[in-house]
C-alpha cells in the first residue's frame, strides 16, 4: 500500500442504498400489476397501445435526451403513465405521438430529468386529447376474447381507422354526468367497466401505490389528501342533493382518479418537497377534480387537476418550508 | 421511560461489531512521535522545545497562546529532533514538535504533574484542566476549560454526557464506558463541582446495552447522575440534537448549549479529565478505535497523542490488499487521509478503513425532488434548495436560506438518491461565503 493508492473523497462515506434510477425502476415494477389487469380487461390491445406510448416516449429520451438518461427508467415510467390514460382502441401511432410529445415538450425541452414542471405523461395526454378528441373518447366495454382489438390499433398514421366490431360505451363518470346514471360501487373497484387501460381497477392501483409507499418511494400524504378532499367534498354535496350529485365513493374509485392520485400526482419531480406541501397539493387537485367532474364542461378532470396544481408547486413549496431548529427562540429572543 | 428524541436525521448500518467486544489494549510505542501545535479549536501552542532537548513522557512542548488554546505535552520520552512543519491531519502542513522516542526508555510513570482533585477550588479545578492540555474528545477538540467556565450570568442546570456515538464503525466511547464506568463517574462528579450543578444525565444509545449496564453499576449513590437509554439515530451525538432528546430543549440558532442552562461533554473527555487527576499525568495518549474493512485486526488502542497513522495501522496488523481510503473519524463526518504520516491528534476519535467496495465511485442523477434531505436534515433545512444554490454559485442566497445553521452532518448526502455531494457543496459555499466577508 503506498499513499498514490490512496483515495480522497468528501464525507459521509457511506450512502443510504437507494438510487434514482431503483425508485424509478421500482415505480415501473409497480405499474406492471395494473397493466396486467389493463390486458385482462382489455386483452392486446392493452399490451399495443402501451407498446405504442413506452415506444414514442423512450425513443424520444434517447434521440434528443442526454447521454444514458435512457436507463434511468424515468422515460419508461411515462411511457407508461401514458399509456394508462388512454383509451385501449386508440391506435399505436397515436399513443406513440403522445408518448413523444411528453418527453420531448413535457421534459427534455426543460432540461431534462428533475427539470420539468408538468407532468410529462399528463402533457402527452391533454395534447392526445387536444388533437384527436374523438379516438380519446372512445370507450369500449371489456368483452371478448384476449386476442380481440377493442379498436383499430394497428391503423396507419392519418389513415382513417377501420371500423372495428366492438360495443363501445359511456365510462361511469360520462353516465353519471350526461345521464345521470350511477355505476355499482363493486364494479369500479375491481374495474369492471368501460374506460382507460389503467381507468380501471382502482384496487390493484392502491396496492401497487401502497408497495411504493411503504418503501418510501412517493409521499403517501398526496394521494391520501386527494382521497379525502375528494370523499368529504362529493359527499358533502351528495347530502345535499342526492340525485344530482354522486356520493363520495363513487368519486373515489371511477375514472382516472386512483392512477392520477397514486401514480401521477406523486410524480417526485412535479410535486411538492415538504410534508405540508403534499397535503396542501393534494387539497388542491382534490378540490379542482369535483369541481370541473361536477360543473366543468368534462365528465372527468384529474389531468387537468394536476396539471393546474403542478404549476403552483414552486409556491406550495416556499410557502411550506418547515420552521429551522432553534429558530422559534431567537425571533422571540430579537 | 421515553425521551422527546430529535426528529428527523437518518438511520446509516452501525457497522461497530468489528471493535465493539474487543477490549482496549496498549500498542507499543513507536520510534518517532509527532505533536503538532494546532490540535484544538481556537489558537495553536507555542513551542517551548528546542531541536536536541531531551523530554521525558508528560513534559510541556508547547505553551497555550491565550485563553483560547491549551498546552502540548511530549507523550513520550525521547528527544527533540525539529520543530517544522509536518502532515496535518486536516490535509495541510503545519508546524509540529517531532521527538524521536528513546528506545530504551521504560517510559516510566513520573511523579505527579498535575495535583489531586479533592482539595482544589472549581477555579483551581479549571485551571488543572487546562494546564494538563485537555480538549473535547468527541472530534471537534473545542477546549473543555473554556467549556467549563460559562459566564457568570449563564444558569447551568444540568451537565449533559454524550456517550451517543452515532457514528457508524466507532466503538472509542462505547469501549471506554465498559471499560472505565468509574472513570466516568469520577469525571462526572469533578465536572458537577465545577459547575455547582446537582444534576447529570449521561445519554447512551441503545445498541449498546453494555455500556449502560456497566455505567449503573457503577453509579455512585451520593451523586444525582441518570444514565439514559436512548433510540439509536444519527446525529444524535450533535450536542443541540442530543439536549432536544434527553431534555426536550432547543438550542436557539447560533447560540450555544449554556443559553439553555446545559453544558454537554464527551464521555471520553469526561474519563480523561478523571484520568488525568488519577494519574497525574497530563492528556498525552488517547483511546482509538482502529475499524474497518480494509485494516487486518480492527482494535481499540491506547495511541500516544503523535503516533503516525503508518504507525498505528501497524499496530492493527496493517492494511488489507483492497484498503482503499483512510478516515479521521467516522465514516459520516470524517475527513479521509491520504497521507501515512499524519499524526493522530487529540482529537481523533478513530480511524476507519474502507475498501473498495465501500468507496467504488457510484453515478450522480439530476435532483427528482423526492424530498428525502428534507426529512433527513436535523435542522430542518431545505437542502435540496440549498444545493440547486450552491451548483449555481449564488451564496448569499444560501445564506438566507440559513445555510449558517447547517452543521455540516451529511444526513442529506447519505440519503440523496441521485448522490448529490449536498453535504460537500455546503461546506465549500460557507467556505466561500467565509472568504467573501473577509475580503
Amino acid at each position: 500500500m503506498t499513499p498514490s493508492d490512496l483515495l480522497i473523497t468528501a464525507s459521509p462515506h457511506l450512502s443510504a442504498r437507494d438510487s434514482t434510477p431503483k425508485i424509478m425502476w421500482n415505480v415501473v415494477l409497480s405499474l406492471v400489476p395494473v397493466l396486467g389487469a389493463a390486458c385482462y380487461f382489455f386483452g392486446v390491445s392493452a399490451l399495443l397501445v402501451t407498446a405504442g406510448a413506452v415506444l414514442g416516449a423512450v425513443v424520444t429520451e434517447a434521440a434528443f435526451g442526454q447521454r444514458g438518461t435512457l436507463w434511468d427508467g424515468s422515460a419508461a415510467i411515462t411511457g407508461l403513465l401514458l399509456a394508462l390514460t388512454l383509451p385501449p382502441g386508440l391506435p399505436m401511432w397515436m399513443a406513440f405521438v403522445g408518448g413523444a410529445f411528453g418527453i420531448g415538450a413535457g421534459k427534455l425541452v426543460f432540461g431534462g430529468l428533475g427539470q420539468n414542471i408538468f407532468n410529462p405523461a399528463l402533457l402527452g395526454r391533454a395534447f392526445l386529447q387536444a388533437a384527436f378528441p374523438v379516438a380519446l373518447t372512445t370507450w369500449p366495454v371489456p368483452a371478448g376474447s384476449f386476442w380481440h382489438l377493442k379498436g383499430d390499433n394497428l391503423a396507419l398514421p392519418f389513415a382513417s381507422p377501420h371500423v372495428v366490431d366492438v360495443v363501445t360505451g359511456a365510462t361511469p363518470l360520462g353516465l353519471m354526468k350526461f345521464d345521470h346514471a350511477g355505476t355499482e360501487l363493486w364494479k369500479l373497484v375491481l374495474g369492471v367497466t368501460g374506460g382507460s387501460l389503467g381507468e380501471t381497477s382502482g384496487l390493484v392501483i392502491l396496492l401497487c401505490g401502497a408497495y411504493l409507499a411503504a418503501r418510501n418511494y412517493l409521499n403517501w400524504r398526496t394521494p391520501v389528501s386527494i382521497f379525502i378532499t375528494v370523499f368529504v367534498f362529493a359527499q358533502a354535496l351528495h347530502a345535499i342533493s342526492p340525485a344530482r350529485y354522486a356520493d363520495g365513493m363513487f368519486m373515489l374509485f371511477s375514472g382516472g382518479l386512483m392512477l392520477g392520485a397514486v401514480f401521477m400526482a406523486t410524480d417526485l419531480v412535479t410535486s411538492p418537497v415538504t410534508h405540508l406541501g403534499c397535503w396542501i397539493f393534494g387539497l388542491g387537485i382534490g378540490v379542482l377534480v369535483v369541481v370541473i367532474r361536477i360543473w366543468g364542461g368534462l365528465a372527468e378532470g384529474v389531468m387537468y387537476a394536476i396539471l393546474l396544481m403542478n404549476a403552483l408547486v414552486p409556491f406550495i413549496n416556499r410557502a411550506t418550508q418547515p420552521r429551522i431548529f432553534g429558530h422559534v427562540q431567537t425571533e422571540k429572543a430579537a | 421511560m421515553r425521551l422527546t428524541y430529535f426528529r428527523h436525521g437518518v438511520h446509516p448500518p452501525e457497522l461497530k461489531q468489528l471493535t465493539a467486544e474487543v477490549k482496549i489494549r496498549r500498542m507499543p510505542y513507536p520510534s518517532e512521535i509527532i505533536i503538532p501545535l494546532r490540535q484544538h479549536t481556537g489558537k495553536p501552542a507555542r513551542a517551548i522545545v528546542r531541536a536536541g532537548d531531551r523530554v521525558e513522557r508528560g513534559d510541556k512542548v508547547a505553551e497555550a497562546s491565550g485563553p483560547m488554546s491549551v498546552p502540548m505535552h511530549a507523550s513520550a520520552a525521547g528527544t527533540v529532533r525539529d520543530v517544522a512543519l509536518w502532515a496535518h491531519p486536516d490535509g495541510t502542513r503545519s508546524p509540529a514538535v517531532i521527538i524521536d522516542v528513546d528506545p530504551n526508555s521504560p517510559q516510566p510513570q513520573r511523579p505527579r504533574m498535575v495535583p489531586e482533585w479533592q482539595g482544589l477550588s472549581p477555579e483551581q479545578l479549571v485551571e488543572a484542566i487546562r494546564q494538563a492540555g485537555v480538549v473535547g474528545l468527541g472530534g471537534a477538540a473545542f477546549p473543555t476549560h473554556i467549556k467549563l467556565s460559562p459566564p457568570k450570568d449563564a444558569k447551568i442546570d444540568t451537565l449533559l454526557i454524550n456517550g451517543a456515538e452515532c457514528e457508524p464503525y466507532l466503538t472509542t466511547d462505547h469501549r471506554s464506558m465498559v471499560e472505565y464506568p468509574e472513570r466516568v463517574h469520577l469525571g462526572i462528579r469533578i465536572m458537577m463541582r465545577i459547575l455547582g450543578v446537582s444534576r447529570a444525565i449521561v445519554g447512551v444509545e441503545e445498541n449498546k446495552p453494555d455500556a449502560i449496564a456497566a455505567l449503573r453499576a457503577a453509579a455512585p449513590q451520593d451523586n444525582h447522575v441518570t444514565i439514559q437509554s436512548m433510540r439509536v439515530k444519527y446525529p444524535q451525538g450533535a450536542e443541540k440534537m442530543l439536549i432536544k432528546s434527553l431534555l426536550g430543549r432547543e438550542v436557539p440558532s447560533g447560540k450555544l448549549p449554556m443559553h439553555v442552562g446545559v453544558i454537554v461533554q464527551n464521555v471520553a473527555s469526561v474519563a480523561t479529565i478523571a484520568e488525568v487527576f488519577e494519574t497525574g499525568l497530563p492528556l498525552v495518549e488517547r483511546i482509538v478505535t482502529v475499524t474497518g474493512p480494509g485494516v487486518r485486526r480492527p482494535s481499540n488502542l491506547i495511541v500516544p497523542v503523535g503516533t503516525k497513522t503508518r504507525d498505528l495501522l501497524e499496530a492493527c496488523g496493517g492494511l488489507t490488499p483492497d484498503a482503499r481510503e483512510i478516515v479521521f473519524g467516522g465514516p459520516m463526518m470524517g475527513a479521509a487521509e491520504a497521507d501515512l504520516d499524519a499524526p493522530v491528534i487529540k482529537g481523533t476519535t478513530g480511524v476507519v478503513v474502507l475498501t473498495h467496495a465501500e468507496v467504488k465511485p457510484q453515478a450522480s442523477y439530476p435532483c427528482v425532488h423526492c424530498g428525502h434531505c428534507l426529512d433527513a436534515c436535523p435542522v430542518f433545512l431545505n437542502p435540496q434548495l440549498l444545493g440547486g444554490l450552491a451548483r449555481m454559485e449564488r451564496y448569499e442566497e444560501m445564506e438566507q436560506n440559513h445555510l449558517a445553521d447547517c452543521m455540516l452532518c451529511g444526513s442529506c448526502s447519505y440519503t440523496c438518491p441521485s448522490n448529490i455531494p449536498l453535504s460537500q457543496l455546503f461546506a465549500l459555499a460557507k467556505a466561500a461565503l467565509k472568504k467573501l466577508k473577509a475580503a
